[in-house]
């Protein structure tokens, strides 16, 4: 088809992992002439998760640049934080990233906290802290699902739901939603957790390793997936860095940045939990970062139930909520990375400002640079792996 | 080798140059220097620097050597003062070190260099920046609206916006 | 009566006959493969698959076929009609007429051709140019790009898809489809995935009967060989621009392809109606022994499809031509000379 010449500059900063196959990564500087046309990925497309548009100018099969165009799914939740009152803005909150809710919710409520100085009684910590890691697995299993479905294995999906519709039957005990909870408020959460709900978490961690076992016999040594994942699409952590991936892609460069670690926040440094790190940088590494990450999870909800203290869930908050002048910020790890919540207040009851950094627009961010030259399968695969929710990504 | 506090604070104070002098009124708090530790489970961070506009670049690059990567870019309508307030977050990849460098320009003309050189994750968030209060960040390369309509030419998070 | 037996054994009433039951099968097995296969799909995956049409879901086909029925057939503007038009004739015409050399039964079979096989692998490439045609006419781009990947994937694979029924042909001396299933008489380890090792025609046959197996996969675009219609991908590939009854054609023709597959699979490999524990032979059984082979090689062919993820292209056509051509190659030339050694025919 013909098209424009294009040349695409190459800054030379995708340093390949070990083992990639060079024959995928084409030069984009080649002296063979290039006839070029443009590939719209569109909104409406199987492979991208929600509405993301990459506009793809392509050689043939080979990717010279992808751009991606966002915003069709933008709702302009900071516009809403300054015209609602700091409780009103929690349901927003949810629907951020409505795959790791808990873990939005749990920045939004604790940048609050440390700018009104609202003291968190142990047990509500304790729950924030379960809710959120089991928010972490889900979110995880959809990814899985995803992952596998855009690489052409449609099955594991429905497994990767069995499972899920377990933590969503917990957590829909617990706080009454399935998807989008608002359970954390300031001071603590909304609901204490009765014994039902502590009971099913154990069951849960009991009955998910071999699950997980399960994935990893079936899937993650297929042959055919190998093939697809290792090598491709390298990502360095000098990368990561420059455009602020984090989560499990600076964590799969080798990169052990892991915000419950590095910047503690809650209770997470009573907790004995390993940050899984892979230094290949590929998108096999960014998969076995997610998949160890849930086996962590496990490990960090089985400590918590054991030291659950009983007690009050709700600490205690001025009726009407006035934070002191000035800007403060929270980050905590959520499932894509780091999520930050930046809130400017001016002494009144509705914020001046809300600033919500989410992790896949950073880790979005890095595409177009690291797909130059690769071919498009490829690309998508590690479009898979960046694990992106668009909704993340335009707010 | 993890950057240290002491090290960052030196390395921007000769950057900024030295705390502008105490006020006359004693009753008067002192006035923040440019460049302040602040308690991380206060505020979320530990070093605030407030830099001229033109010094956003180098700031950058002294982060840059110093390992950190960028977190995020927000912009801040000061309506009442007649300014606007860009905020640079920085995170550090292996120390807990997180820093905040903000500079302020006039409402009337709302120009910051870009980091974009440096960091090029900065290329999106100032785009967004761009395109909710209208902050022109020069020389960047693709200044289009990323979030709004190609076409729009309003900015929504204005104070003084209408819709 | 007597006016009717002589009527039906005139020739051309009998090739009529055969050629509706050849049409009645391909339909009936179109419309209900579909439903086994999200049947099959749907329990692989822990879910019942359609159960609300009819009883457990048999009713399904027919609201299948209703719907792409009563769906406009649009041509979409700046599209080259004649090749769009002619795409699903072409895609659906050959696998019709390659089952006409194939035999159900001893006497079941509509044309006892001497060149059955050589028929059957000749029409299989015409699948290809009839995706081609689909997928360029479309004047969508990743139409084209399907269409490319279709055609690099299916001339990859006719190769050691030939080499391996040159092997075949090598060992049983004809090209007649009836004929390879009588001399595979007996018990199963007569049939022709066996024999050969035991009477050292072929020694390497079961890992020839495997290269079989997965060139059919790929010649008929099936995953994990379905870059043609990676949906995830692609959209619809080469049929995105393809709507109600034409898309419906499409569907048909890979179902039929399928079958057209498996059956030759089944007589070349595992003894087409040949009974596999000596006795239940006859008029009656045999059909029922083929379509018993017929239907466990498409279950195994759906199995794979919803167990695999999907190759990359290049990955795909490493496969083909770094290692099966390599294989089928090797088992040629060691079947070649094993019967000249033993001098066997």
């Amino acid at each position: 088809m013909p098209g424009a010449e294009c040349q695409v500059p190459n800054d030379g900063s995708v340093t390949g992992a070990a083992g990639v196959p060079q024959s995928t990564i084409r030069d984009p500087q080649s002296t063979i002439p290039q006839e070029t046309f443009v590939l719209n990925l569109g909104p409406q497309h199987p492979a991208a998760h929600g509405v993301l548009r990459v506009l793809m100018t392509m050689d043939g099969e080979w990717i010279t640049r992808a751009e991606p165009v966002i915003g069709y799914i933008h709702r302009m939740h900071e516009k809403m934080g300054e015209n609602r009152t700091w409780a009103k803005f929690l349901p927003n909150t949810s629907r951020i990233d409505y795959l790791s809710a808990m873990h939005y919710t749990h920045a939004f409520v604790g940048a609050v906290e440390r700018g009104a100085k609202i003291e968190v009684p142990p047990r509500a910590e304790y729950l924030r802290v379960i809710t959120s890691e089991l928010n972490r697995i889900a979110s995880h299993m959809v990814w899985w699902g995803a992952l596998l479905s855009d690489l052409g294995g449609l099955t594991p999906f429905l497994y990767a739901f069995d499972d899920r519709e377990l933590i969503l039957d917990l957590l829909e005990g617990l706080c009454g939603a399935r998807l989008t909870y608002c359970y954390y408020r300031f001071g603590g959460v909304c609901n204490d957790a009765d014994d039902d709900f502590l009971r099913g978490c154990r069951q849960f961690v009991r009955h998910m390793p071999a699950r997980l076992k399960l994935y990893h016999d079936l899937v993650t040594g297929n042959i055919i997936l190998r093939k697809r994942l290792e090598g491709i699409g390298p990502i360095s952590a000098e990368m990561c860095r420059k455009y602020g991936a984090t989560g499990p892609v600076i964590r799969g460069a080798g990169v052990a940045y892991d915000v419950r670690r590095v910047e503690p926040y809650s209770i997470y440094p009573q907790f004995d939990f390993e940050i899984p790190t892979f230094p290949q940088g590929d998108s096999m590494a960014r998969y076995l970062v997610r998949m160890a990450e849930m086996e962590q999870s496990l490990r960090i909800i089985d400590q918590a139930l054991d030291k659950i203290p009983a007690g009050p869930v709700m600490g205690k908050v001025p009726r009407v909520l006035r934070l002191p002048p000035g800007d403060y910020c929270y980050a905590v790890e959520a499932a894509r990375g780091r999520f930050l919540v930046r809130i400017v207040s001016d002494g009144k009851d509705v914020p001046y400002r809300v600033r919500l950094r989410t992790p896949s627009f950073s880790n979005l961010s890095l595409f177009e640079e690291a797909s130059r030259g690769m071919i498009l399968p490829d690309a998508l695969a590690m479009m898979g792996t960046l694990d992106l929710v668009i909704p993340d990504i335009d707010r | 080798m993890n950057p240290t506090l002491e090290q960052l604070c030196e390395q921007f104070g000769r950057l900024v140059g030295p705390a502008p002098a105490a006020s006359a009124a004693p009753a008067a708090p002192p006035a923040p220097g440019p460049v302040q530790r602040t308690d991380h489970a206060a505020k979320g961070y530990d070093l605030d620097v407030s830099v001229a506009p033109l010094q956003v670049v180098m700031a950058a690059e002294i982060l840059d050597r110093s390992g950190f990567g960028l977190d995020a870019v927000t912009g801040v309508d000061w309506l009442a003062q007649g300014q606007m307030e860009v905020v640079y977050d920085y995170f550090h990849p292996t120390t807990p070190l997180r820093v905040a460098v903000r500079t302020r320009v006039p409402r009337a003309q709302p120009e910051v260099p870009t980091i974009t050189a440096i960091f090029p994750g900065a290329n999106w968030h100032e785009r967004e920046t761009h395109d909710f209060f209208g902050l022109v960040f020069t020389g960047h390369p693709n200044l289009k609206p990323l979030l709004l309509p190609e076409d729009a030419t309003f900015h929504p998070l204005r104070k003084d916006y209408q819709s | 009566m007597n006016s009717l037996l002589s009527l039906l054994s005139l020739e051309p009433v009998r090739l009529l006959l055969y050629l509706v039951g050849i049409c009645a099968f391909v339909g009936f097995n179109a419309a209900y493969l579909v439903l086994a296969e999200r049947k099959i799909a749907g329990r692989m995956q822990r879910r019942p698959g359609p159960n609300e049409a009819g009883l457990g879901g048999w009713m399904q086909p027919f609201a299948d076929v209703g719907k792409l029925f009563a769906k406009q057939i649009m041509i979409p503007p700046g599209v080259d009609v004649l090749l769009y038009c002619l795409a699903p004739l072409m895609v659906m015409a050959p696998p019709l007429i390659c089952l006409v050399a194939v035999p159900f039964g001893d006497t079941l079979v509509a044309r006892d051709l001497n060149l059955g096989l050589l028929l059957v692998f000749s029409l299989g490439s015409v699948n290809v140019m009839a995706l081609l045609f689909a997928g360029w006419a479309s004047r969508n781009k990743y139409s084209i790009i399907s269409a490319a990947r279709v055609v690099s994937q299916n001339v990859a694979y006719e190769i050691p898809m030939l080499l391996v029924v040159l092997t075949i042909l090598m060992t049983t001396g004809t090209m007649n489809l009836n004929e390879i299933v009588r001399q595979q008489a007996g018990w199963f380890w007569h049939w022709n995935v066996f024999r050969g090792v035991w009477t050292l025609a072929n020694p390497l046959m079961p890992v020839t009967f495997v290269i079989f197996f997965i060139c059919m996969l790929a010649e008929t675009n099936r995953a994990p060989f379905d870059m043609a219609e990676a949906e995830s991908e692609l959209v619809a590939g080469a049929f995105t621009e393809y709507g109600g009854m034409g898309f419906g054609v499409f569907f048909m023709a890979e179902y039929t392809n399928i079958v057209v597959g498996c059956s030759l699979a089944a007589v070349l490999f595992l003894g087409g109606w040949q009974s596999p524990i000596g006795v239940l032979s006859g008029p009656v059984w045999g059909p029922l022994w083929f379509l018993a082979k017929l239907y466990a090689l498409i279950f195994t062919v759906m199995w794979v499809r919803w167990t695999f993820p999907r190759t990359q292209f290049y990955g795909l056509l490493n496969l083909s031509w770094k290692i099966l051509i390599p294989i089928s190659l090797f088992t040629l030339l060691l079947s070649g000379a094993l019967l000249t050694l033993t001098h066997l025919r």
